[in-house]
């Protein structure tokens, strides 16, 4: 099977750790990963806050290369990137005026690839074709699953599973063999792109979710967004100072719980590179 | 403010979130689930009420635009789809442009514009790049020394993790990508 690829920003930067452990795991299910060819970032919550129509512009950059590289289904890891292709398709899709005005602004058409998230290109890949296989069960493993915001909302955009209760990631995490525990703050905010603008405000809120996490039994989470995994990985250690609470909580990419499963071993997926809880 | 130029504030606003200020009926579930909301000067239903009245200048300046994190909450709950994450985002670039930004969010204001500036020149986020702009810029604006080097810290741990990457990465249609800029922020053709 082949996807086309849209690794966004945050994948070819930082979160490089999150692309390591994404291609070494759609590797090991026999996916091919076909990255966009010169794609350009998606504007992310800098374009939507200063300027509504290059917040459209940006994504329909990438909707264009993906229709001239005859990608039918792009998968973009980082939910912001996800939300935001999905968002300018949507737009563009009920308004023919806008479709018009965006092809002469990025000079291409941009229509058609279906965006996919982590968990949709899982579903894509089958629950059942995982399930068969895994390797290494994670049969001690108790996972919060934690889908942050973009993922589900806003439901109309986002178009995937239920945004107050989901339960999909839950779904690809048992059948790994793992426990996927019941708990509260799977779709509230981590803070998002504050990590650096507004640190307070990324501390007090991922604090909540690693407390609720904890609360319910939970020894790691599981995230499928790099942001969500800075603010509750790289700023762990911050918020335990800040809190005066000890977590070592592991934060898993998705994808990683699957590559364990899988028999990767951590090294290959990355997970050595995290910052707190378990590496390997 | 006359009143010509309120509604037309009002109708730019609606344009652009693509929403209609007039279906809010106030009951303030925006508010509730808003996880920021209890740090706001105004509450999210506040600021539609703001504008709702003709208020708009005022809804402009506050801090609460940019305390914002744009989780979504408030459009997913609402239960007349009036699009309030929409409504903060077209009030900040309202701001923004119009120069009204409040002096006490000036990072996040800067951060965003960083952001968008590494994207301009390079069509995708130099990280480096971006973060030198966000200091110089917000050092310069807050007069504080200690803003340059909050997070410092984390530049030696990222680079154990093998995190850090001093050369970002440029795409090849750059002229395209400054094509696109140009239009969308600067109303060229």
């Amino acid at each position: 099977m082949n996807l086309g690829y849209y690794p966004g920003c945050s994948l070819h930067g930082s979160s490089d750790d999150y692309q390591q452990s994404l291609k070494a795991c759609f590797s090991a299910l026999g996916v091919s990963l076909k990255e966009l060819d010169d794609w350009i970032c998606c504007g992310a919550t800098a374009a939507h806050s200063l300027n509504h129509k290059l917040s459209i512009a940006l994504p329909a950059r990438n909707l264009g290369l993906a229709a001239q590289q005859g990608c039918n289904e792009l998968l973009a890891p980082c939910s912001m990137c996800s939300l935001q292709l999905k968002k300018a398709q949507k737009a563009i899709a009920g308004d023919p005026a806008l479709a018009a005005e965006m092809s002469r602004i990025v000079e291409a058409k941009p229509d058609g690839a279906r965006v996919l998230n982590l968990v949709e290109a899982f579903e894509r890949v089958g629950l059942e074709t995982i399930k068969t296989a895994v390797k290494t069960p994670l049969a001690d493993f108790k996972v919060a699953c934690y889908y942050g915001c973009l993922l589900t909302r806003p439901p109309k955009v986002a178009e995937f599973d239920d945004c107050e209760q989901p339960e999909s990631m839950d779904k690809v995490v048992e059948a790994l063999g793992a426990k996927a525990v019941a708990w509260n703050y799977k779709t509230e905010c981590c803070g998002a792109g504050m990590t650096m603008a507004s640190e307070e405000t990324v501390l007090e809120l991922s604090h909540k979710i690693l407390a609720d996490a904890a609360a319910h039994g939970a020894q790691s989470i599981a995230v499928a967004c790099p942001m969500c995994h800075v603010n509750l990985d790289m700023k762990q250690a911050a918020i335990e100072a800040r809190y005066g609470t000890k977590y070592g909580m592991t934060i898993y990419y998705l994808c990683d719980l699957v590559g364990l499963a899988l028999g990767l071993t951590p090294q290959a997926l990355g997970i050595n590179r995290h910052f707190a809880g378990r590496k390997a | 403010m006359n009143a010509k130029m309120q509604s037309d504030s009002i109708s730019l606003l609606e344009s652009l979130a693509q929403t209609k200020l007039a279906d809010c009926y106030q009951c303030g579930k925006c508010t509730a689930g808003c996880p920021r909301s209890a740090h706001m000067d105004k509450t999210p239903n506040q600021l539609i009420r703001m504008v709702q009245l003709g208020d708009v200048d005022a809804a402009l300046k506050t801090d609460a635009i940019w305390q914002c994190v744009s989780c979504e909450t408030c459009t997913a709950r609402c239960p007349k789809n009036v699009d309030c994450a929409a409504i903060i985002d077209a009030l900040r670039q309202v701001s923004y442009e119009r120069g009204m930004t409040s002096k006490q969010q000036a990072a996040v204001v800067l951060f965003q514009k960083a952001f968008l500036a590494s994207v301009r020149r390079n069509g995708r986020v130099n990280e480096i790049e971006m973060i030198a702009q966000y200091k110089i810029e917000g050092f310069a604006a807050m007069r504080r020394l200690g803003f340059l080097f909050d997070g410092a810290m984390l530049a030696p741990q990222l680079q154990m993790h093998r995190k850090l990457h001093i050369l970002g990465e440029k795409v090849r249609d750059r002229d395209l990508v400054r094509r696109i800029f140009a239009r969308c922020m600067d109303g060229k053709a």
